[in-house]
């Protein structure tokens, strides 16, 4: 299946500084994320670091795919259209959003796995500046 | 306190900041080691006899090489009908075996069935692959549900068994030398009980991750029987002296008493009814 719309969004990198800059125009920006150090590129990440980011994306492609050939295109078609709805009902980016219609279509609101017990973001540590969190949301910075 | 270097939300489940930090330590520890987590380098079998499965465990937990708990607890309950012993990282069996619980109780929640065996096993089997073997949970997974009496082993890496008898953990060599040698279909409860006891106890003899008390658990039709010690070790220590220190060890040199003043700002009284 093409799954141009679902391969945009896949991350197929984990961000390293130096390399892939997260400031515009690909240039470290120096001023936000600090200066950058050979050294975070050399020492290797986690190996499940990639696999776990894109974990809820593969396998949506995967069940995706295997209904458009067992059902025929109209299938995923229809779904990934309310997909699409559910996840546009949301807060501003820095509060906590329940995704409960986006749960409901896939099925997880009644299974429990590491994500609702570790990394509640409910609790974390760190809080980002709403002015900021909601301009970066929306491209403006 | 709002950071302005955070620009999206932390992402929930695992978090991989540390993973280059740990990296980097791995050479700074004495003698290279970073600190291990705790291993239960365990012994634990399983027979399937005619009324149901016999799950055994030792009950030791070694951190490198000291014994961190005596009496840990390795056989978890994940439903009415459905035990499984962990072996391998314990705070990965736990919380793995945690999880599955709450998850087969939500189904038999909404379905209003007991769970099935073998959706314990898709369920695990699923959730360990998914991590490539980082969760160091070796299960053994023993059930009666209505299509019979199961006994299933899951590996780390997501590979499942199912087989009549077994033994995981580092002393699973020894103990499933005593249950090749005494297992055959269809035995007796007693009987069976008396082969899982004979190879967790060769595992304890044999192997020194083991040791300490073993713990029985029974499953059948009927119902649970959770023998927990099953057999206690005949090395139990025995503190002969207290620790607790008796008054007037430690002499006072001083005293001071200085009283709090409190004044009533406000006084309410609420009547409590009684029936």
């Amino acid at each position: 299946m093409n799954t141009r719309g679902l391969r945009s969004q896949l991350k197929d990198s984990v961000p390293v500084a130096g390399l892939c800059p997260q400031g515009s125009y690909g240039i470290q920006d120096s001023l936000r994320s600090g200066f950058t150090s050979v050294k975070n590129e050399l020492l290797p990440s986690h190996p499940l670091e990639l696999s776990e980011k894109n974990f809820v994306l593969n396998q949506d492609k995967m069940n995706f795919s295997t209904l458009r050939n067992i059902q025929g295109l109209h299938a995923p078609l229809k779904l990934q259209m309310e997909y699409r709805a559910a996840r546009q009902i949301q807060r501003l980016p820095f509060l906590q959003s329940s995704n409960l219609a986006l749960d409901t279509l896939r099925g997880s609101d009644d299974t429990i796995g590491f994500e609702d017990i570790l990394g509640d973001p409910a609790q974390s540590e760190m809080m980002g500046e709403p002015h900021m969190m909601v301009e970066y949301k929306l491209g403006l910075l | 306190m709002a950071l302005s270097n955070v620009l999206d939300s932390p992402a929930a489940g695992f978090n991989f900041d540390n993973a280059a930090r740990n990296a980097a330590f791995e050479g700074l520890f004495e003698g290279g080691q970073t600190p291990k987590p705790l291993k239960t380098g365990t012994t634990i079998a399983g027979v399937v006899f005619k009324d149901g499965v016999v799950l055994g465990a030792d009950t030791r937990a070694t951190s490198s090489e000291v014994v961190a708990d005596k009496m840990c607890a390795k056989i978890h309950y994940i439903s009415p009908n459905i035990y499984c012993c962990g072996a391998g990282t314990a705070a990965d069996t736990e919380k793995t075996t945690d999880l599955l619980s709450s998850n087969l109780t939500v189904f038999s929640l909404n379905s209003g069935r007991n769970p099935r065996v073998v959706m314990a096993v898709n369920i695990l089997q699923d959730m360990l692959y998914r991590y490539h073997g980082q969760i160091g949970a070796n299960l053994i997974l023993g059930g009666v549900d209505c299509t019979g009496n199961h006994l299933y082993t899951v590996g780390p890496y997501g590979s499942v068994n199912k087989v009549p008898y077994l033994a995981m953990g580092s002393g699973d060599l020894a103990a499933l030398g005593i249950l090749e040698d005494g297992f055959q279909h269809d035995l007796e409860l007693e009987k069976a009980k008396k082969l899982v006891r004979d190879a967790v106890h060769s595992g304890i003899m044999n192997d020194l991750g083991s040791g300490n008390n073993i713990d029985i658990c029974v499953i059948t039709a009927e119902g649970v029987d959770y023998i927990r010690p099953f057999q206690e070790s005949e090395f139990k220590d025995r503190r002969e002296i207290k620790y607790k220190y008796r008054q007037g060890t430690t002499p006072v040199l001083t005293k001071k008493i200085t009283p709090l003043k409190m004044e009533v700002v406000q006084e309410t009284t609420q009547k409590m009814e009684t029936v």
